[in-house]
């Protein structure tokens, strides 16, 4: 078997407006099949992509929001989000969706998914990475 | 883009044979492109097609064939949940040929 990458996908823009914030999704759940250890993390105006409760009528684009909630289902549990790309925005962890996953070894237990990070903090587990794609 | 005919009526699809519209799906059409696969749709079929479409509907995607073996396990039991059964029901793919039953797009990262 081959080794095992850390895989990072940083996603640092708002959710629609543009198509990354869908791409990297995208690419996140392809990527998830190469079985390589996968995270993701949300800074700047990406920590808008998780805000819960959105709703696209008015700008005719899909609303991939909930899409957030199968990453647990891709064996997908460390989501990094910057507590000062938060702050920095008047928003605090209870303004975006609870993401969990699923742990199979102990009788499929929520696990929260969400991890908040300072700045330096996030910087570190960036320099662990042996990918990173931005977003 | 084509179409395909079921019961009288016409549903659009595109140029892979999956409905272009996810809202225009019954059980009808579901019925029609498993014959034109040669297949029949008995209710071990139908579990896994009503599933794919609550999961479309609760996270706006169509899971990989892992994703879905995993889920499928969790739902129905083990004795579902594997890729031999899923294969049995599905030859051309569970995850391809189910979805393209139940009307959702083809899964992203499929090829």
């Amino acid at each position: 078997m081959s080794e095992i990458k850390k895989f990072m996908y940083v996603n640092r823009k708002a959710p629609y407006g543009t198509i990354y914030a869908w791409e990297a999704l995208e690419v996140v759940l392809i990527g998830a099949a190469f079985e390589q250890d996968v995270s993701l993390a949300f800074m700047d105006d990406g920590v808008y992509q998780l805000i819960k409760g959105q709703d696209t009528t008015g700008i005719g684009m899909k609303n991939f929001s909930p899409t957030y909630s199968a990453l647990g289902d891709y064996e997908i549990t460390k989501i990094y989000v910057e507590k000062e790309s938060l702050e920095e925005r008047g928003l605090t962890l209870d303004d975006l969706q609870h993401l969990v996953w699923e742990d199979e070894d102990e009788d499929w237990a929520e696990k929260d998914s969400i991890r908040l990070v300072s700045r330096s903090e996030l910087a570190d587990v960036l320099a662990t990475q042996d990918v990173l794609f931005n977003f | 883009m084509g179409s395909i005919e079921a019961n009288g009526k016409s549903y659009e699809t595109d140029e892979e044979g999956y409905l272009a519209d996810l809202n225009s799906w019954d059980k009808d059409v579901a019925e029609v492109m498993a014959n034109l696969d040669d297949c029949e749709l008995t209710d071990n079929h139908w579990e896994v097609i009503n599933f794919l479409r609550e999961y479309y509907e609760e996270y706006q995607i169509a899971p990989a064939v892992r994703v879905l073996t995993k889920a499928i396990g969790k739902k129905l039991g083990k004795d579902k949940g594997n890729s031999k059964y899923l294969y049995e029901l599905f030859p051309y793919g569970p995850a391809k040929q189910a979805c393209k039953y139940a009307g959702l797009p083809k899964p992203t990262g499929c090829v």
